[in-house]
């Protein structure tokens, strides 16, 4: 086992609570039929990867080193908030109702929406002068 | 929804996050980080769990808590597009593209396996 750091292990668990809480919340209020369009996964992945990124980046290249943020806001919030077995079952229901192009075009522009966004929140913080 | 039930989803969040961290060191500790052995492996088994949970049975309230909160939070998406998105950056686009496909691919037939799994237990 790694060394483990009790404090950094709060910090992913109080991110991972909200980003739980923050998923499941918009996943009741944005509901989709079986066959249909997930929007509210979608909007939630597809968040969460922009602002994982935004976090990542501007913590690893921008801001002085701190133990707890990466934790808290990446592992934790980001991590949790997004989800990759909701969105793979989805699919797999999606497909069940025989509706497979469908499916199959979920799963592409998530991929391709997740990469971009992942791009753009990147190229914003590189390109924006530090600001503490 | 009743205010225990989502301490409940904040209890499981909070878990689901931790086992991913542990889990992610773990493997990236034996298997180097060449490649996102971590996350594709915390991804794939949740993919087979939910689709258990889901071909089984269970529903309602727990579904919500074992399925959606705890295992939703275990996978993750956003790490998976951060780390395709390095590999890339890091012009390894044969790894990005690996780890895009393979996980799409073994990600479906987990849920599949676990779906079928779980309607006939």
């Amino acid at each position: 086992m790694p060394h483990i750091d009790r404090r950094e292990l709060a910090a992913i668990a109080v991110g991972g609570a909200v980003g739980a809480v923050a998923r499941v919340w918009i996943a009741l209020h944005l509901t989709s039929p079986d066959d249909s369009w997930p929007w509210g996964i979608f909007i939630v992945n597809i968040s969460g990867s922009f602002a994982l990124a935004y976090f990542a980046t501007r913590l690893q290249e921008r801001l002085p080193q701190s133990t707890y943020r990466r934790p808290l806001l990446g592992t934790g919030f980001c991590g949790a908030y997004t989800t990759f077995s909701t969105m793979q079952v989805e699919i797999l229901k999606i497909a069940q109702a025989q509706r497979y192009a469908l499916a199959i075009g979920y799963a592409l522009v998530s991929i391709a929406a997740g990469m971009t966004v992942v791009w753009l929140a990147t190229t914003a913080v590189r390109r924006t002068r530090v600001m503490v | 929804m009743s205010d225990w039930v989502w301490f409940a989803v904040a209890g499981a969040g909070a878990v689901g996050a931790i086992g991913r961290f542990l889990l992610d060191s773990v493997i990236a500790e034996h298997a180097g980080r060449d490649f996102p052995y971590g996350t594709f492996t915390i991804n794939i088994t949740g993919a087979l769990i939910l689709g258990i949970l889901t071909g089984s049975a269970l529903e309602g309230t727990l579904l919500l808590i074992m399925g959606t909160a705890l295992i939703g939070s275990y996978t993750t998406f956003s790490t998976w597009m951060l780390e395709s998105h390095r590999l890339a950056e890091d012009k390894d686009y044969l790894r990005s593209l690996l780890n895009l496909g393979m996980s799409l691919l073994a990600g479906f037939a987990a849920a599949l396996v676990g779906h079928t799994i779980g309607a006939h237990t």
